[in-house]
């Protein structure tokens, strides 16, 4: 029945007679289209430019900062500092089975590099090797930390390329190479840049031990950072209540005090953010199913004139033995075919317009990408042609009812 | 072939309610040329459009070919009006934007048969027309007496039992309608049953039969050459009464 010739035939010979009204129509739908295309792409743009953001550092990360206490507990003043040292790493480690990768983060802070003539000034991180999961980290050359290197208070460091250009020119292999913080050398074991933005590979990573024992750390830590897995976010916020009580009894303060500790919870932001986005997706499917409703609005319109007009017509096909089921048929053929055909120019122009500015503009913290996807046009294109039988629907109804003795009067 | 029995017809104006058929008991048999004649608002064209399952009736019984007509889904009404009837009228009714074949062709159509073959039965009929080389014409570029000679091939494409012509003439020149009422003859002469609106007198004569309705009752059944001229006479009354 679809590929009936002389359906498509007479279809095509009614839009043809009337092309512009046909266009006005169908402009209406692809409108709607090409706008649903543009929002729900610029809104994926705008959401893969703040996960791209994300992806610094693994979502399922918690951060540990140490605080002053708000409250006076069990003797002690307000006001006190809290000091991490190795014993909270231990405790944190042990603290919960989903916790996967943990690092303890001492503060070092910037200090000058230097190779040969060469020198600037970095900021250190003194780490974990696990510390690599926790920002996610790409090596490009060498390797990571390791656990020899921090068993052993190995002195190597991990470069990010940003100083690998600086200290290393014309394309130098830094590796094995001695570079000098301050004025202790370190072997330099790999060069890494990072999956996130660009602030990160103007940084070094020495180990943690390392850091504590040359730069006089002791046994302090300044953050303990860690993932949980594939952990929920219950789960996470669950083992944040375990990390503050555990700590709050180790370092002597009241686990209502949320200022003694931080804890940063980069699923709970990550899972705003996305649900965030998901509110803006579900406001612009709103906003493109009224634009596609109103063109719907239109096809419908322009099918109850079309109708009209060939009363007479329908009259005589009735009259040669038409049953109503095709005359139906042919009527919501049509406004399937008027609006599934604009719908999908629009369609196209949308997505074109969208990889015109994914190729020519370069991408921003805030924006990258942006992109339909294909279940999206899929989605779409089902929209449109349900949209077009609804538009068919009633001046379809109308013209089934038509009694062919009217119609025949009809001049 | 086609069997009326007290048929009642009746439209509905606003709060007024117009009789038109008052009681139409009529036998057509089985290849007759019969002719309907009567003065405007006899009810000659709602008769037909009974007959042509167009239009309902609210009383009485029509048996078309020993079925009855009452009733009927529209989807029952298309499948007769296919297999049994053809229609010629007086604007011929051909769908502007289809050739002369594609216009033969759409009974066939609707009979779901493939196009090839229905094209192909609509040439032969178009040949039977002399209008095989107007084929691939529209309608509107050919003269009256083709497009309803174009009308007659389409109503007989699918070798229905009656053929029904409300004022097959009326927008032809008398040449034309002669040479229009000839072929309609001849296909009477193939055993068609043939039933034509008239309100020309030199058509009906060409009929064998002539029914005369007035007010909505068959006034006149006439047979012979002496009772079809008095039908002729109180037509020629009636209207100079209205003048």
């Amino acid at each position: 029945m679809i590929i009936d010739r002389d359906k498509w035939q007479e279809i095509f010979s009614t839009i043809n007679k009337n092309k512009l009204r046909t266009f006005l129509t169908g402009f209406s739908v692809a409108w709607g289209i090409f706008m649903l295309i543009i929002l729900l792409g610029s809104g994926q743009g705008l959401q893969n430019g703040v996960q791209h953001q994300f992806a610094n550092d693994a979502t399922n990360s918690l951060w540990i900062y140490q605080g002053l206490t708000t409250k006076p507990y069990q003797g002690m003043n307000a006001g006190r500092k809290i000091q991490f040292t190795n014993a909270d790493y231990i405790r944190t480690k042990n603290l919960d089975s989903r916790i996967n990768h943990i690092s303890g983060r001492s503060r070092v802070g910037s200090k000058t590099i230097s190779y040969k003539n060469n020198y600037g000034s970095y900021s250190i991180r003194a780490v974990d090797p696990a510390h690599r999961f926790i920002e996610n980290t790409i090596i490009t050359k060498g390797r990571f930390l390791n656990r020899m290197d921090l068993e052993h208070f190995s002195k190597v460091v991990v470069i990010g390329n940003a100083v690998d250009k600086d200290l290393f020119k014309h394309g130098a292999n830094p590796i094995g190479k001695y570079v000098k913080i301050g004025d202790i050398p370190f072997e330099v074991i790999g060069v890494f840049k990072a999956a996130g933005g660009n602030g990160e590979i103007r940084k070094v990573f020495i180990p943690v031990s390392t850091a504590q024992r040359v730069f006089n750390g002791g046994n302090r830590l300044d953050q303990i950072a860690f993932t949980v897995g594939n952990a929920t976010l219950a789960q996470t916020k669950q083992i944040e209540k375990e990390v503050r009580y555990e700590f709050a009894r180790a370092h002597h303060f009241d686990p209502a005090d949320r200022r003694a500790i931080h804890i940063s919870n980069n699923l709970a932001d990550y899972e705003k953010v996305m649900n965030l986005f998901l509110g803006i997706r579900i406001f612009i499917w709103i906003i493109g199913i009224g634009t596609i409703i109103a063109g719907i609005v239109g096809v419908s319109n322009i099918m109850m004139i079309v109708v009209k007009e060939r009363t007479k017509e329908i009259g005589i096909r009735k009259a040669l033995g038409a049953t109503p089921r095709s005359i139906i048929g042919l009527i919501l053929l049509e406004s399937v075919v008027i609006t599934s055909l604009a719908g999908y120019l629009g369609l196209m122009a949308g997505v074109g317009l969208l990889e015109l500015v994914n190729k020519y503009m370069p991408p921003t913290d805030f924006f990258r990408n942006p992109q339909a996807n294909l279940s999206i046009a899929l989605i779409a294109m089902a929209l449109l042609v349900i949209a077009g039988a609804i538009a068919g629907f009633i001046p379809a109804k109308n013209a089934a009812s038509i009694k062919p003795i009217d119609a025949l009067r009809d001049e | 072939m086609i069997r009326l029995e007290n048929i009642h017809k009746s439209y509905r104006m606003g709060k007024n309610k117009l009789h038109v058929l008052k009681g139409i008991d009529l036998h057509i048999k089985q290849g007759e040329l019969v002719s309907i004649m009567g003065s405007s608002g006899s009810g000659k064209s709602t008769l037909l459009n009974i007959i042509g399952i167009l239009d309902n009736y609210d009383e009485g019984k029509y048996f078309l070919d020993k079925t009855l007509i009452k009733g009927l889904s529209e989807k029952k009404a298309a499948f007769y009006r296919n297999k049994m009837l053809g229609f010629v009228f007086q604007s011929f009714n051909l769908i502007p934007f289809k050739n002369a074949m594609e216009n033969v062709a759409l009974p066939l159509y609707y009979q779901k048969i493939p196009r090839k073959k229905r094209n192909k039965k609509a040439l032969e009929y178009l040949e039977k027309m002399g209008l095989r080389p107007w084929a691939e014409h529209l309608p509107n570029e050919l003269s009256g007496g083709q497009k309803q000679r174009l009308a007659i091939a389409r109503a007989l494409i699918t070798r229905p039992k009656v053929i029904l012509a409300d004022e097959p003439t009326g927008a032809l020149d008398s040449k034309t309608s002669m040479e229009v009422m000839e072929l309609m003859r001849q296909i009477n002469h193939e055993g068609i049953t043939m039933i034509i609106v008239t309100h020309e007198q030199d058509i009906a004569e060409q009929t064998d039969r002539i029914i005369h309705l007035k007010d909505g009752r068959i006034e006149n059944d006439a047979i012979s050459t002496e009772t079809k001229q008095k039908v002729f006479e109180t037509l020629v009354e009636e209207e100079a009464a209205v003048v």
